[in-house]
């Protein structure tokens, strides 16, 4: 069937700020289905809130919104564009809800908008539990046994009915947030009541456990003939209890056999045919019980999702991209197989390889609380693995997480010695139970044990112990390796080539044999034994592929293509992480855009399935490969690069450049040892001596010795942290000694034998962001960012305004001025990023990075020009008068970005902000002005700010003066004002009318009360120092479990109230990313 | 270590691991990109007189168990994988997948580079090999390869085919089929199991004959249809079954899978061709031209009909391949005959064509009621 004619104009709405369970493969999967309905020649309205992502580019649609993901913005935006058709399936679960809620309140209806894909009765059926649940009776599928609850009581008499344990899950939330497993009758309310407090429509359902059972997911498609093909299988090592997103995962499935593997299939056509998607990918979830097979439906997504992302790049196979073909009537058989050519999209990928895929977590952002991997996802990233076997797949994949870990090894983790110790880990899932497992193999406890432990299957578990006997040959070989040739000397020849095979990388043999990296690499090329490259093909090269996206393996035959062409490699960011996530991906990919523009042949190198860097068609060549330095190495001396960008992607291949640039390879760009100069304390500062820029004082301590005199010479409060770290790892603002004493030894964790920094910290100053281009001679600086929240507050935490709201102009062109000299002392080519602080006129230069920062996205945005191009040009030899930029941009509107934080995922964690990065992702609210902007950033970070009811005012005794203001603001406004007795107090002797409230130490009713009974409509609450008062810590803890708007700083909390009179003065007003550049 | 080596008659050899057995033999080499579905694939009798490499790297990892067979054994002549499993995982396994092949004096190799082999053999089309585990030495290999039979011509399927009629009774497990469904009658050209199952599970009665019975023994079995089964090698080597099936052809309601196809094309006069390296997998699709529905399906044939070929006959294609446009289904208009290429009865594979089973059942019942 042809396209449709009938339609003209498609709406697409986004998934907003990265979040635990949502990140960029949801821009991977708008930005497929952006380009190919464009392809088509439909017109494309897209909304997102994320300035981060590729879709959001002004020329990936025609008309693009950057607006909070709310109803009401959207109705607007309809209104003004008229779209003919909504495609909600391609936006995570929040395009999905946001959907649904829009059909629900007659908007689409209104507007004549079709839902195409899924319409509203199929999603109501795969997303609402009750529903689905008859939907697979009606074609008996057996599914767990279950009961939906309304309230507690409801929720008490179907435990009953399932019996324990049981799975509680809260309808409408995403990433499985809420859902929890209860053992008993005591944790089941407390369990169920927060599951009902999660759900959207106080909705949970509790359900009979498969927890142990082995867990399965099928990716499938179906077009609007009816013809349902399915794209991947995926085997979860994990088994059910531990949501998918927290497990490691296999394609294909590896234990099922043909017979079960197709009923599944069946079961898979089945559903997605009585669920009524009827155009486009869905994901299917199973559970089977290992003794009986018995087979159970747990779960479907009626949408493109993160297990599709990952089956897309682990197939080859790109649904995301087909889905929105299909949405628009063709069927699968009219599609063409990009990667064969000649073959259609009708078929099934089959592969002749296997993925791994592995969660990245940062529990060590988030002390206190619960590490245990449950049905709730924690992990913030992900890297996948391809390798001719599972066990060169999961090596491959350890070491692609950059956790420190180059395979199964060691890895220093506590208790390894102890078996009874070393059972616990196995039998309660944690991040590090793939370890243990080796120790527990090492230990002698066998196979079946760890599997009656665990639930992890044999066949998985078979598969880590031949790597671990296979390290003991090799340590039997190596250990105390005396050779003079090598560190293998006496090591029998095909034991290396099987070493390899196995995924053993060079660092772990070195560790074994006691020799370095570079050594086994210069004795194993001498051996003859290196890697070589296979393609991704869909088809098991049953037909040739004219898609370069490769592999790395120890195989007799390579399938990598020379060429004559230029060519420039870009290093991409790996896992998402706290810190360095799809703002880096985003300057990759424009990278790889840019250079292709000037006629480069671009070569991506990338682990995280996720991205749009990793999309084939995103660069000329794509290596699916782990970003350390041999698997680097490797790629480069085969595709011998022009040059190598290892600016773009975050401190991950920065990480690599001077190792790169010692074995000859060209890295463009700012030099390595500029960058080294930014981030070595002393060079830096004799840089700026010689500058005659300020700084704040410094100095530099490597044992807490030295640290105690540098910060007495100082004076306290200082700001600490290690070098060479990205998100402000272990930086923490030090008070007293005490402090100083307990951060020396933690910081020595985060980045070993490296030197502390040590600087004064400039309290209650401004922080201001610098994004700037240079081409070594020339600087332009890109813009220039106020952070709403004072100096202290990590970068990627505060919300930060452009242009700057509180500068005076003179400040401005001062800050310019620094910017370009140190450019142009740094000799910087391309991108880079200065952090200063302003107090009492001085300006301090606080922190240069010579690289892509966070902000690039956002600036570019803000400005409209792309910078991350810009400067891939410049690194490529352009000129900043090439490319007629020469002067900064100036704009006549507000962008404020807005920073969101995954505090709703770890329960009883405190969420205070500090030099810690703790964000997961971002918002834009961009507006004629400073409060309609920050209001929309509010919005799209999900706080909805009030326009009536009782603000909360608890602050610290340094911030006393300054509330008095912002009290009386929101008293003028008619909010009521409650407080707590220290804030109170002054209030009322200034005047303000103030209801003062217990503490929860005070006795009832107190706020936690309050909160609970929906009578606090916003607090603000500053932390009391560096130990917070557990009052604080719950007030903060309840605000986010239930939604309330809450603010912990003075700035932040001006500008909240700055927004609300924006608020209360019109309503919301939309308008494109186009119009703002004209 | 044991080595072994797969020789080709073009004088390349890969290089692997044998397993099990030592051993050589001789066969085609073809690649199977199914990945699922091993132990149904080795004993599947089409694969008589081939090595197969499987082009999914892991192989062995559920095991074995007596349910899984598509017939009373492995029929390769060798089987190649990059890896098989030192452990079996699944609650149905019996047996471990090595003891299987070595209880059945199969030469298994594996730590060969499949996926170079497979390519080999897509660009230079499948051909006759050696798989040894005892001769290391490659030009002796090489010239064993290219002194070896091959298949083109040759009868493969009396090898493969039953000694003596029997009537099939449904396997354990499956439902009481009825027993008043049509009868049928089944040429064994090397049938896999579970056309029979699905033959049963349709309600028919079943009676499988040798592959050289003849048309008027058929006949006078007196059943309502009868199906041309699949089977090994090329076409041409059983000149015996094309004369019988060209005396049925109009008497009686005929189905044809796979070489039961080719045999039909020859019997109407056509000719087959050989395919360069064919197809065999699980993922092959095929659309029906009627509907325009695409169904995903198991392949394993190497060759095909050339319908021109077909010159005097009312003969059309139901079913095309969409990846390289080859038919795969064929239909008479004016005799109950139809037939296709792929299988409909999967196993291992898709169960989107299990649907012809009561076409062909439909076609009897109709037939036999305008005959009365």
């Amino acid at each position: 069937m042809p396209k449709r004619t009938d339609i003209q104009s498609i709406l697409l709405i986004g998934s907003g700020p990265i979040v635990i369970g949502q990140a960029c493969e949801f821009d991977y999967s708008g930005s497929q289905a952006c380009k190919a309905l464009r392809e088509e020649g439909y017109r494309v309205i897209l909304v997102n809130s994320n300035p981060a992502t590729i879709m959001t580019d002004p020329d990936m649609a025609d008309r693009v919104y950057i607006e909070p993901l709310i109803p009401e913005a959207l109705e607007e935006i309809i209104r003004i564009e008229r779209p003919d058709t909504l495609l909600p399936t391609i936006g995570g679960q929040t395009g999905l809800n946001l959907a649904t809620i829009l059909f629900e309140r007659g908007i689409l209806e209104k507007y004549h908008v079709e839902l195409i894909g899924a319409d509203y009765k199929a999603i109501k059926k795969a997303e609402d539990r009750e529903e689905f649940k008859a939907a697979m009776e009606k074609i008996d599928m057996d599914v767990p046994r279950s009961g939906l609850a309304y309230t507690i009581a409801e929720a008490k008499k179907v435990a009953g009915e399932v019996g324990f344990p049981l799975i509680i899950r809260p309808s409408y939330t995403l990433g499985g947030t809420g859902a929890s497993v209860a053992y008993n009758i005591e944790e089941f309310e407390v369990l169920a009541q927060r599951g009902l407090e999660s759900s959207m429509i106080s909705e949970i359902l509790i359900e009979e456990s498969v927890i142990g059972w082995k867990e399965f997911e099928l990716e499938v498609m179906r077009d609007r003939r009816d013809n349902v093909v399915i794209i991947c299988s995926i085997e979860n090592f994990d088994p059910m209890g531990i949501h998918t997103g927290d497990s490691i995962t296999v394609a294909p499935a590896q234990t099922l056999t043909d017979r079960e593997y197709q009923a599944m299939r069946d079961a898979a056509i089945r559903i997605i045919r009585e669920i009524g998607v009827d155009t486009g990918g869905s994901n299917i979830q199973f559970g089977v019980n290992q003794d009986t097979g018995r087979m159970v439906v747990i779960e479907m997504n009626p949408r493109v999702s993160r297990s599709s992302a990952l089956a897309s790049k682990a197939t080859g196979f790109p649904i995301a991209k087909i889905a929105a073909k299909l949405a628009i009537g063709y069927t699968l058989d009219e599609i063409p197989n990009d990667i064969t050519q000649k073959t259609p999209a009708s078929f099934e990928p089959t592969i002749d390889y296997c993925v791994v895929k592995i969660p990245r977590f940062a529990f060590e952002k988030f002390k206190g609380t619960d590490e245990t991997l449950t049905v709730s996802m924690k992990s913030v990233g992900e890297a996948m693995s391809i390798g001719r076997t599972f066990k060169e797949a999961l090596q491959k994949g350890l070491r692609s997480l950059e956790i420190g870990t180059f395979g199964i090894e060691n890895r220093r983790l506590p208790g390894i010695e102890d078996p009874e110790f070393v059972r616990q880990k196995l039998a309660i899932p944690n991040n590090d139970r793939i370890f243990y497992i080796r120790h527990a193999l090492r230990l002698g406890i066998g196979i079946d044990e760890i599997y009656g432990i665990s639930g992890i299957d044999r066949w998985f578990l078979r598969n880590i112990e031949e790597i671990v006997e296979f390290e003991r040959e090799l340590e039997a070989h190596l250990k105390g390796s005396t050779g003079t040739s090598g560190p293998g000397e006496g090591l029998p020849d095909d034991l290396l080539r099987q070493a390899k095979r196995y995924g053993f990388s060079d660092r772990h043999l070195g560790d074994i044999a006691g020799w370095s990296e570079d050594a086994v690499r210069a004795w194993r090329t001498g051996q003859g034994v290196q890697s070589v490259f296979k393609l991704v093909d869909t088809c098991a090269a049953e037909f040739e592929a004219y898609t370069p996206y490769y592999y790395s393996t120890y195989e007799s035959e390579d399938e990598s293509r020379g060429s004559e062409r230029k060519k420039i490699m870009i290093l991409g960011g790996g896992p998402n992480r706290i810190g360095q996530g799809i703002e880096f991906d985003y300057c990759c990919v424009h990278a790889a855009f840019a250079l292709k523009d000037l006629g480069y042949e671009t070569i991506m190198v990338n682990s995280n399935p996720e991205t749009v860097s990793t999309d084939y068609d995103t660069s000329d060549k794509l290596y699916f490969e782990p970003l350390t330095l041999e698997n680097v190495l490797d790629i480069a001396e085969r595709e011998k690069p022009d040059g190598v960008i290892v600016q773009f992607g975050g401190q991950t291949p920065l990480n690599l450049a001077v190792a790169l640039k010692k074995a000859g390879v060209n890295i463009i760009g700012t030099t390595p040892e500029n960058i080294d100069i930014a981030e070595d304390r002393d060079k830096f500062k004799s840089l700026l001596q010689k500058l005659a820029l300020t700084q704040p004082e410094n100095g530099i301590a490597v044992s807490f010795e030295e640290a105690k005199e540098v910060a007495n010479t100082i004076g306290y409060p200082v700001v600490v942290r290690p070098s060479y770290v990205l998100g402000g790892r272990a930086m923490e603002i030090v008070y007293t000694e005490v402090d100083l004493e307990s951060f020396m030894a933690r910081a020595a964790e985060a980045s070993p034998e490296r030197p502390i920094l040590i600087d004064k910290f400039l309290e209650d100053a401004l922080e201001i962001d610098v994004d700037a281009v240079a081409d070594g001679e020339g600087c332009v600086v890109a813009g220039i960012m106020e952070h709403i929240e004072e100096a202290g507050i990590h970068s990627g935490d505060s919300a930060s305004v452009l242009p700057p709201y509180s500068l005076d102009d003179q400040v401005i062109e001062r800050i310019k001025l620094h910017t370009y000299k140190l450019a142009r002392e740094l000799n910087v080519v391309g991108l880079m990023n200065i952090q200063y602080a302003v107090k009492n006129d001085v300006i301090y230069v606080l922190e240069v990075n010579p690289r892509a920062s966070r902000t690039v996205p956002f600036v570019s945005k803000a400005t409209g020009v792309q910078w991350a191009k810009v400067a891939a040009k410049l690194m490529a030899g352009m000129r900043l008068k090439d490319l007629g930029i020469e002067k900064e941009v100036e704009v006549g509107h507000v962008a404020v970005k807005e920073s969101v934080f995954p505090f709703n995922k770890f329960y009883g964690v405190d969420t205070i902000l500090g030099p810690e990065m703790k964000s997961t992702g971002e918002v834009m609210g961009i507006d004629a002005s400073f409060g309609e902007a920050f209001w929309k950033a509010q919005l799209g970070a999900g706080q909805n700010l009030p326009s009536q009811g009782n603000v909360l005012l608890s602050v610290k005794n340094k911030d006393k003066r300054n509330v008095i203001f912002i009290a009386k603001k929101l008293s003028d406004l008619g909010f009521g004002i409650l407080a707590t007795r220290g804030t109170g107090k002054v209030l009322a002797n200034n005047g303000i009318p103030v209801k003062v409230v217990n503490k929860v130490s005070e006795g009832r009713p107190h706020i936690a009360d309050m909160i609970k009974n929906d009578e606090i409509s916003l607090i603000i609450n500053t932390p009391s120092g560096r130990n917070p008062k557990l009052d604080e810590v719950s007030i903060r803890a309840s605000a986010v479990q239930y939604k309330i708007p809450y603010t912990t700083t003075i700035s932040g909390a001006q500008a909240v109230v700055n927004a609300i009179e924006s608020m209360k003065r019109g309503s919301l007003r939309v308008k494109a990313l186009q119009d703002y550049y004209l | 270590m044991m080595k072994g080596f797969v020789a080709l008659e073009d004088g390349t050899v890969f290089e692997g691991k044998g397993l099990g057995v030592a051993g050589e033999r001789e066969g085609e080499i073809v690649f199977n990109t199914s990945m699922t579905g091993y132990q149904e694939i080795m004993t599947d009798p089409s694969y008589k007189g081939q090595i197969v490499t499987m082009t999914y790297p892991l192989i062995g990892n559920y095991g074995v168990n007596a349910e899984d067979v598509e017939s009373g054994g492995p029929k390769v002549e060798g089987f190649i994988a990059r890896e098989f499993s030192k452990i079996t995982s699944n609650f149905r396994a019996q047996d471990d997948l090595l003891s299987y092949l070595e209880k059945h004096n199969i030469i298994a190799l594996e730590e060969v580079d499949t996926r170079a082999l497979t390519k080999h053999i897509r660009a230079k089309g499948a051909m006759k090999a050696v798989i040894s585990t005892v001769d290391h030495d490659k030009e002796s290999l090489v010239a064993k390869a290219r002194a070896s039979q091959g298949i083109v011509g040759r009868d493969l399927v009396k090898e493969v085919t039953c000694g003596a009629p029997y009537a099939f009774d449904a396997p354990a497990g499956d439902p009481e089929p009825p027993c008043s469904g049509p009868s049928v009658v089944v040429m064994d050209f090397g049938v896999k199991m579970n056309i029979l199952r699905m033959l049963k599970r349709a309600g028919c009665r079943v009676t499988v004959v040798p592959a050289s019975t003849t048309s008027e023994d058929v006949l006078a079995m007196n059943p309502d249809g009868v199906l041309l089964s699949n089977g090994p090698g090329d076409p041409e080597g059983v000149p015996y079954a094309i004369q019988e099936i060209r005396k049925l052809i109009g008497t009686i309601p005929i189905f044809g899978i796979c070489l039961g196809q080719q045999l039909l094309g020859l019997a109407y006069g056509g000719k087959t061709y050989k395919l360069k390296f064919g197809h065999r997998g699980a993922n092959q699709p095929i659309k029906e031209l009627a509907t325009g529905k695409v169904y995903i399906t198991s392949e394993n044939h190497g060759f095909a009909v050339d319908l021109s070929s077909i010159q005097n006959e009312p003969m059309r294609a139901t079913h095309v391949n969409l990846n390289d446009n080859t038919v795969e289904g064929l239909e008479h208009e004016v005799h109950p005959v139809f037939s296709v290429q792929f299988h409909p009865e999967a196993s291992p594979g898709p169960h989107d064509s299990y649907g012809l089973f009561q076409k062909f059942k439909d076609m009897m019942e109709g037939f036999t009621k305008n005959k009365r």
